[in-house]
């Protein structure tokens, strides 16, 4: 069965469960994100750090290349902005625009 | 009809257990609940039973294992006491919103502080609200007879719940009584093969157990659990109906002793209640119209029918043996007199707390408490609501 905010309690499967594996990607947890990782493609090297230190794997990478942030799931808790070397700083948080 | 045999409460409560061979036991010792664990523990080492006996460093785990065993679709069982109930409080919780028909055998202790061994409620009254179906028994015979009912009622397609059955420690868990035990094929032949509605095993249908649940459908979940109650209640009495036909000892969500042409009442959990039956029969040698209403059942709490068995009668005491903190009374009255509220007749109400810690409660004791019921129905006014017994003053 398909639940969805409309489903009313009597329709719910008993003991809160999902009858279904795998759907934790349909919450779109970016939508809690206060700040905004930008990334400068001219400055990414492609060392990975942030690929590997992003705690909701966010970073997108295909063919050992940083393609984008799956902005749908990136909670903006910095980490990447954090971890990306200094000397290269390809990542900027920036305040998301609110209303 | 079964075999007789003189055995500890703990050591009827194992032999239960052995009986129904559950596929999976989590526990950690605690006294006065060791010697479930340990007796069952050697059942393994013996391979009288089949099942994955799985140790653990705290009750917090043990619980947290059971879930984890449940949900993968099998029969779990397991016990404690008191402070280790206290830590098992957060899945307590999880186990029963989950529907997972895990059962325990709760031997009732104090909670700490100061440390203390022995016999009270607070432990069981503690966990009142975590959603578990919880059983009080009189005696070994009962916390045998209950654990094996216990395993019907958490399985029941329409209840799916997990259920405590908690008995007295020491008073019941080490006292050595003649008890009749049923045998092996008819313990497996009333519990039945058990037939999960959800398994975490079940790879062809995978399921997601214990999601994120915010404010868009948890209120939905927790109203639905609330609907299990109700079924809960039915199942209780007629599983306790269908034990009859096989034991001869029925069973339902109390028992009413000596009640029916009784004006006057006593209300009490557990062990002490044997000693309230023996208080009303000498009570009533003096003709005094008393009798015991012995609750089996505290959740699911039967409101409506003690409303309707309670609501004529002219006086009741309650005696609760646990305490609810800066609340006006105990757990056990508290209930009685807001289920009785409802009702446009009722009883003059009295509560006593007693045995807190394992304080005897004697013959004599209840005998007083008759009396004062007695001057409370003559003078049809409420001296003094609320009182201990056994208490140094």
């Amino acid at each position: 069965m398909k639940i969805t905010p409309e489903t009313r309690w009597k329709e719910l499967p008993q003991g809160g469960i999902i009858p279904e594996a795998g759907n934790a990607e349909q919450y779109i947890t970016g939508s809690w994100r206060t700040f905004r990782p930008i990334r400068d493609e001219e400055k990414c090297t492609n060392c990975l750090l942030c690929w590997i230190h992003c705690p909701d794997s966010s970073i997108i990478v295909e063919d050992a290349k940083v393609v984008g942030i799956d902005y749908d799931h990136c909670k903006g808790c910095g980490i990447c902005a954090e971890i990306c070397p200094p000397k290269i700083k390809a990542i900027t948080m920036i305040e998301e625009k609110r209303g | 009809m079964g075999n007789l045999i003189s055995m500890e409460g703990n050591q009827a409560a194992a032999e239960a257990m052995r009986q129904i061979n559950p596929d999976a036991m989590a526990a950690y010792p605690i006294t006065p609940q060791t010697e479930v664990v340990q007796t069952f523990a050697q059942f393994v080492a013996d391979g009288r039973v089949d099942t994955e006996f799985v140790t653990v460093e705290s009750e917090h785990s043990a619980m947290s294992a059971c879930v984890a065993a449940a949900a993968s679709g099998t029969r779990v069982m397991t016990a404690t006491s008191a402070n280790g109930m206290a830590l098992m409080w957060e899945i307590l919780y999880i186990a029963a919103s989950t529907r997972l028909p895990i059962v325990m055998a709760l031997v009732n202790r104090a909670l700490s502080a100061n440390i203390n061994i022995h016999c009270d409620h607070s432990d069981s009254m503690g966990a009142r609200d975590t959603g578990w179906i919880q059983l009080f028994c009189e005696n070994g015979q009962e916390a045998y007879d209950s654990l094996i009912q216990a395993v019907r009622i958490a399985e029941h397609p329409q209840v799916r719940l997990p259920v405590m059955v908690c008995y007295d420690g020491f008073i019941i868990s080490h006292a050595v009584e003649c008890l009749e035990l049923l045998n092996d094929k008819e313990v497996q032949k009333f519990i039945g093969e058990f037939k999960p509605v959800n398994s975490l095993l079940d790879i062809s249908h995978p399921y997601t157990f214990g999601p994120l649940d915010l404010y868009d459908f948890y209120f939905e979940h927790k109203r639905q659990q609330i609907e299990a109650y109700g079924p809960a209640k039915r199942v209780v009495v007629e599983i306790g109906k269908q034990f009859a036909t096989l034991s001869g000892r029925e069973y339902g969500l109390f028992e009413a002793y000596r009640l029916q042409d009784a004006q006057l009442a006593i209300v009490l959990m557990g062990s002490a209640a044997g000693t309230a039956k023996e208080a009303v029969d000498r009570l009533r040698a003096n003709g005094l119209p008393i009798g015991v209403l012995k609750l089996r059942a505290f959740r699911p709490f039967p409101s409506e029918e003690l409303t309707q068995l309670l609501s004529r009668f002219e006086a009741v005491a309650v005696l609760d043996r646990a305490v609810s903190f800066g609340a006006a009374a105990g757990p056990l009255f508290t209930e009685i007199s807001s289920a009785l509220f409802a009702s446009n007749r009722r009883p003059l109400l009295v509560n006593y707390i007693y045995g807190l810690g394992g304080r005897d409660i004697d013959i004599e004791d209840i005998q007083e408490v008759g009396e004062k019921l007695k001057k409370t129905a003559e003078s049809g006014k409420v001296e003094q609501p609320f009182d201990y017994i056994g208490v140094r003053k």
